[in-house]
């Protein structure tokens, strides 16, 4: 039984609001794009949906207990729950580089957490 | 714990503070209690800060006796106590015709009450003076006495000078009964534990009918909240200095418009009776009046430049005048009765009751005299009270100086109204100390401004925290239960469970 | 480092603008240039935007916030900007000398031959849009909590109410959502969505978000703390429509509406200010008013994209050196850009008849209503048109640039005005 969707592409400020008919994972047809890159879109987002996550760590010794992470890539949209709960656990010590990995291969998804800015020891 | 006490002042508003001032010139051990986290939290926080010449109240009566002596009072009173007042005078407004009679009826019983200076100007010359008024103002009565100050400022004010001179004040200690014996009040029970007392006052404001009901007296005597709503206008938009004030109808003083010590314009209020002593809610229907009010005097009001909002509960009460002859049903309570020993009874202190407060005062310690209580002046009574320096109102070089001597002056918190971090401190560790963010408020306006309090919220949070040593989480907008703060954003920060 | 008493540029405020601006002037030619920043660090507000976004357009790359102002931290750094922190400038005056005060330093006066302002901006306040209800704890704008949730380590609330659709109360959802709490609904009082759709999607879509267009908040209860929202749909009028209220239980009330231009000490500088900005009048190379005196950034009007201020930093940060230096005021005939059809304002307000000689004018504008449709952005000198730019669409929520390119400077250089209209393609 076909099923029809409705999807906001954001591949660009525009927006395009899709219509996806699709049978199960199978896209049959998508409607409304403003260009190409709203089919490769509604794909990606059917079958493997993923988003740049950025979030806080612990961290000792530095002028903020905080410290901004992010993932270097989009990260798979399932998991963020996990990742979440896991950089909860993180408490890391000054001082830290901008871009450097917090957590190398986080989860198994070969996507690394990097600092977001540097934090040295407060003085 | 029993403690004995000459007197007990039962509210820390501007009467029972004016009170707890005045009494400290005589060697009597004082005591004052506040239900609140801070003083001033009540009537006095949310009104217009004006200071009325004392044509408004029915002559005769006690309204009228202590506004115009109140008034007079003033000037010493806020270079004694350090706080901000000014003689700005008002204007009552005739928009059209119609009003004239009962504005000329005004001007008569004004000058019935012995206000000074009074005088009948024309729409002309209104005008000329004050080019934004309406228009169709056809004349205006010009009262050169009223004037305008900061409540919190005088109510605080008064207060320290109290404790400077001995007094002692308990605050989050709640009245809850007389100690009597027969006929005698000897004590008070609080939420705090047992006090004796010889005098017990009753400034409790809001609550002034149920603290007196506990005594036995006046049980048909009942307090009503009149709410009244208020919007302060930005002053960098619109400056006005003077009061301007409707004619009055029966309805009341009507909405004023008001420049204010800060330089803003304040416009309001509204009044309506509820029934929740602490509803202090503003109402889209109470805002519509204000503006709609507003605009009758100056028409070119808009609500573009608003940066604040707010309530203020007045204690309208039901005591009919003592004087005879004298028609009138809703009178102040200044008595000290003699069905019952060792009580002052003030009750329905509303409006002008800012400006009669240090009036009441005097009157009571005149009636205490009249009941036999010898009173004898202390030697060393200081009527001064030393006011903390504010540095948006120094020059650069004594801001220089001030910075030199605690480099905690030099970090501003507050940018829109320039309050320093050591301002802060020092409200915090002053006689009376500030423990919440409303209390810094009041006492220096921090985050009254534009942004109102976006910048310096976070900041404060953290001053208060350390100099009580305390949790953020633990930091309070106006005491327990309006902590500002839920948690930690990450479990086990700074030490604990998250 | 000790601070001198004359600079060739002071910038105030050490954000993406005021930093942009800092290193221009250095590369332009200023031979001393100091930022004072009031914060302890620079980097300004991108220090808690830790949510990536920033640099799509000028690094081509998805960067968090304070990444994106680390490299102009370290860019200004090391092309020798004097940096002075946690200081507040008291007052400035027309002839530019500049007041300030801090803990280490005390009162200073330090004199600057071109000055740029970057002051960002500030929130609207539940005042500033009249919320009736009491006032408890736990009514904060969005920024505030955004400091306490990112740099501070607090979380405001467990239950959020959000008014407005702004990218910011957007991004605090999905914020707050990360960190445990419940955010029970957005409220957006216009009709179409005031922030990017990419927020929308992936802040509230992607977290069953609730967001109501026409709603707003009717009144706050709470005595002490905020215990809920009565919610409210309204009209195109924005009036309340009786029957349409909703109690929300919630603890926290976040305000995202809007931001305004801080423009107080520009006005103690004698600048004189736009009504409809709420920023600076400022010419095609970023100056106000005053002579040698610049501004850049949310400070002028509020900017959609982090890039764009940089941009903006950039050629206020060149023009303030070039001033400093050559120490002339070029009285140059300026040319009013007004705005025509549908266009709220543009930015500059005015361009100096020279300009488009030697190189492109950009021309930045917010319409006043959305057309989801293909529309031309023109810009006519009464009837002719000399540019105009395509667009598939004209969002409030997105800024719009239209460029007057140097080959139009003769029809430029002869108008009395020009306007900037937007029209169905």
């Amino acid at each position: 039984m076909p099923e029809t969707d409705k999807v906001i592409c954001i591949t660009c400020p525009k927006g395009c609001r899709l219509d996806v008919t699709r049978e199960g994972d199978t896209i049959l047809k998508v409607d409304n794009c403003g260009c190409k890159r709203g089919e490769e879109y509604v794909k990606a987002e059917l079958i493997d949906p993923r988003r740049m996550v950025a979030t806080t760590v612990k961290i000792k010794g530095g002028v903020h207990p905080l410290l901004p992470v992010y993932t270097a890539k989009p990260f798979p949209k399932p998991r963020i729950r996990e990742l979440l709960g896991a950089l909860q656990q993180v408490e890391l010590q000054t001082p830290v580089g901008m871009g450097d990995v917090v957590i190398k291969d986080a989860l198994g998804t070969g996507i690394d957490i990097l600092a977001s800015r540097e934090m040295q020891p407060a003085s | 714990m029993t403690q004995f006490f000459d007197v007990i002042i039962i509210g820390g508003g501007i009467v029972g503070s004016m009170m707890a001032r005045y009494l400290s010139r005589y060697t009597l051990s004082i005591l004052l209690i506040e239900k609140e986290t801070d003083i001033c939290m009540g009537a006095t926080s949310g009104n217009s800060a004006f200071v009325h010449a004392g044509y408004d109240p029915v002559p005769g009566s006690l309204k009228a006796y202590t506004n115009v002596e109140g008034n007079a009072l003033y000037e010493q009173l806020s270079e004694d106590l350090g706080f901000d007042f000014q003689r700005n005078g008002d204007y009552v407004v005739a928009i059209g015709q119609e009003d004239v009679p009962a504005l000329e009826r005004l001007m008569a019983q004004g000058k019935q009450n012995g206000v000074p200076g009074l005088e009948m100007i024309s729409g002309t010359e209104l005008l000329k003076r004050e080019p934004l008024v309406n228009p169709e103002a056809v004349c205006a009565m010009w009262a050169p006495s009223g004037g305008t100050c900061d409540p919190f400022g005088a109510n605080i004010a008064a207060c320290e000078n109290a404790i400077q001179n001995g007094v002692q004040v308990m605050l989050e200690t709640e009245f809850l009964d007389f100690i009597c014996e027969g006929s005698r009040i000897i004590g008070i029970r609080t939420n705090r534990g047992d006090f004796t007392c010889r005098w017990a006052v009753n400034a409790a404001g809001l609550y002034a009918d149920e603290v007196m009901h506990k005594a036995g007296m006046r049980p048909e005597f009942k307090i009503q909240p009149r709410r009244g709503e208020y919007y302060v206008l930005d002053e960098a938009e619109i400056q006005l200095n003077p009061c301007f004030f409707p004619t009055p109808s029966a309805a009341g003083k009507g909405i004023l418009v008001a420049g204010t010590v800060h330089g803003n314009v304040i416009i309001g209020p509204n009044a309506e009776v509820i029934n929740d002593k602490e509803d202090r809610a503003v109402t889209s229907t109470g805002l519509q009046e204000v503006i709609c009010g507003a605009k009758k005097i100056i028409p070119s009001l808009t609500l573009r430049p608003v940066i604040s909002l707010f309530a203020g509960l007045r204690a309208y009460g039901n005591a009919p005048c003592e004087t005879p002859g004298v028609d009138y049903g809703h009178d102040f309570i200044i008595e000290i009765p003699s069905k019952i020993q060792g009580l002052v009874n003030l009750g329905g202190i509303e409006s002008p009751g800012l400006t009669a407060a240090p009036a009441i005062a005097l009157r009571v310690i005149e009636k205490l005299k009249d009941a036999g209580e010898k009173l004898e002046e202390k030697k060393d009574w200081n009527p001064v009270r030393q006011r903390r320096p504010r540095f948006r109102h120094l020059s650069l070089d004594e801001r220089a100086e001030l910075i030199r001597k605690d480099e905690r002056y030099g970090r501003v918190v507050c940018r829109c109204e320039t309050v320093t971090e050591g301002e802060i401190v020092a409200e915090i560790h002053a006689p009376l100390p500030a423990r919440t963010y409303d209390a810094i408020k009041r006492r220096t306006w921090l985050g009254t401004g534009r942004c109102l309090g976006g910048f310096d919220l976070p900041r404060v949070v953290d001053i208060l925290a350390r100099e009580l040593g305390e949790s953020p989480l633990e930091v309070s907008k106006k005491g327990p239960g309006s902590e500002f703060l839920a948690g930690t954003t990450k479990p086990g920060m700074f030490g604990g469970e998250g | 480092m000790a601070i001198k008493d004359i600079y060739d540029v002071v910038v105030i405020g050490a954000g993406p603008g005021g930093l942009a601006a800092a290193i221009a002037a250095k590369q332009n030619g200023a031979r001393d240039v100091l930022i004072i920043e009031r914060d302890l660090e620079p980097g300004g507000i991108l220090l808690q935007c830790i949510h990536n976004g920033f640099g799509l357009e000028i690094f081509k790359q998805d960067l968090p916030g304070p990444s994106y102002a680390q490299k102009f931290i370290n860019d200004a750094l090391s092309c020798g900007v004097d940096l002075l922190l946690d200081t507040m400038v008291l007052d400035i005056t027309p002839d530019r000398r500049i007041f300030t005060a801090s803990r280490k330093g005390g009162i200073r006066e330090i004199r600057a031959k071109a000055l740029v302002l970057a002051m960002g901006c500030r929130e609207r306040t539940r005042a500033q849009v009249r919320l009736p209800g009491t006032r408890p704890a736990g009514v904060y704008t969005a920024g505030t909590a955004q400091r306490w949730v990112n740099v501070e380590g607090y979380m405001p609330g467990k239950k959020f109410v959000i008014l407005g659709s702004g990218d910011i109360g957007m991004i605090m959802a999905r914020r707050l959502t990360f960190e445990g709490a419940k955010v029970e609904r957005v409220l957006e009082v216009m009709p179409f969505l005031t922030g990017l759709t990419r927020n929308y999607v992936q802040c509230l879509l992607d977290y069953d978000i609730e967001l109501q267009l026409q709603h707003t908040v009717k009144r706050i209860i709470g005595n002490k703390r905020v215990e809920a929202i009565e919610a409210v749909a309204v009209d195109e009028k924005w009036e309340p429509i009786p029957g349409s209220e909703e109690i929300i239980p919630c603890d926290t009330l976040l305000l995202s509406v809007g931001l305004i231009p801080e423009n107080e000490l520009s006005r103690k500088a004698g600048v004189a200010l736009d009504g409809l900005t709420a920023g600076p009048f400022v010419d095609d190379r970023f100056e106000t008013n005053v002579p040698g005196v610049f501004a850049a950034g949310n400070v002028v009007h509020v900017y959609d994209l982090v890039d764009w201020v940089t941009q903006a930093g950039l050629a206020s940060g060149k023009a303030a050196a070039l001033y400093a230096v050559e120490q002339e005021h070029k009285t140059q005939r300026k040319i009013p850009i007004r705005s025509g059809e549908n266009v709220h304002h543009v930015v500059p307000q005015h361009i100096c008849a020279d300009s488009l000689k030697y190189a492109d004018i950009k021309l930045q504008l917010r319409v006043k209503q959305p057309v989801e449709d293909p529309v031309w952005v023109e810009v006519r000198k009464g009837a002719n048109l000399v540019a105009r730019r395509a667009e598939r669409y004209a969002r409030p929520g997105e800024m719009i640039t239209v460029t007057l390119p140097v080959k139009a400077y003769d029809e430029v250089e002869a108008a009395e005005e020009l306007t900037v209209a937007i029209m169905k393609r």
